[in-house]
């Protein structure tokens, strides 16, 4: 495979970058629910 | 549980598409292997005018309608469209710089608006830590978000309008839809890309959602809270005063 590390460097970034935000928003999620549930109740619904 | 499910089907998708654009497909004759940037290059950029354009229609709907549920859309369009925004300029240097020679050029105006359109939409994020007011926050960040919005069709028409570096739409012109200029092996990996990235981009929506109407529920028990303990302190320093007078 040629310019295999612009390749690399393209998907990973990407695909890499999703899985760490992904994360990162699931983390927050978390901290926020467990804050949340001592007000009382989840918000889940959509607009 | 029905969004955890389209997550993990988002990831699988986006694994079969991955392995088809880097190893099923062949190479372009011309571009060689770079060519397979393109795949998750394209359907970045597409999934960041779409982000922006919830951002734009949820600030509409808000102004009309002032309803902070639709804020909250707007700003999950907003942040996921830039990062979607860094990762199709972040896509395109990787193939800029073997096929083109360059990882940037600022006078081509692809580039250079697409810049704007990222760095309008980081403004219109930070523009929402101005102010805790969430119906302020709300009502400015619609007029930024459509005002940002503009820069969308010229992001898109740039290639048509003047001329740079970056090449035509392969298929994304109108007159193309039907006879895109490109193998039709490459554009069914692209919409494949495509189609996983819009999964993975409606999750992303609904799970940074759910964070700001948590936040926003935070945010206001944290207002509340403090209005009550200011209140105490203040029914406190009344009662000291009391025997005083």
């Amino acid at each position: 495979m040629t310019n295999l590390g612009f390749i690399v460097a393209a998907y990973g970034v990407i695909l890499g970058g999703l899985g760490l935000y992904v994360a990162y928003l699931l983390r927050r999620l978390g901290i926020a629910r467990g804050a949340s549930r001592g007000l009382g109740g989840d918000v889940d619904e959509a607009p | 549980m029905k969004t955890r499910v389209l997550g993990f089907v988002a990831v699988a998708a986006v694994i079969g598409a991955s392995i088809n654009g880097l190893f099923v497909v062949p190479a372009d004759m011309n571009q060689g292997d770079a060519q397979r940037i393109m795949y998750v290059h394209v359907a970045s950029a597409w999934i960041a005018y779409a982000s922006f354009g919830v951002t734009a229609l949820a600030g509409l709907g808000y102004l009309v309608w002032r309803d902070l549920r639709l804020d909250a859309l707007a700003l999950a369009g907003a942040e996921v469209g830039v990062i979607f925004t860094a990762f199709a300029i972040w896509g395109g240097m990787m193939w800029g710089r073997p096929v083109w020679g360059v990882y940037w050029q600022w006078e081509d105006p692809r580039l250079t608006t697409t810049a704007l359109l990222l760095a309008l939409y980081i403004g219109y994020l930070l523009l929402r830590r101005l102010t805790d007011d969430p119906a302020r926050r709300a009502a400015r960040a619609a007029v930024v978000g459509l005002i940002a919005a503009v820069d969308i069709p010229i992001v898109h028409f740039s290639v048509i309008w003047w001329r740079g570096l970056h090449q035509t739409p392969t298929f994304g012109d109108p007159s193309k839809v039907l006879n895109p200029s490109a193998p039709l092996q490459f554009v069914l990996a692209l919409l494949g890309m495509l189609s996983a990235f819009t999964l993975v981009w409606i999750y992303l929506l609904i799970r940074r959602y759910q964070l700001a109407r948590l936040d926003w529920r935070l945010e206001d028990a944290a207002r509340r809270g403090r209005v009550a303990a200011a209140h105490g302190s203040a029914m406190g320093a009344a009662s000291v005063e009391e025997p005083a007078r």
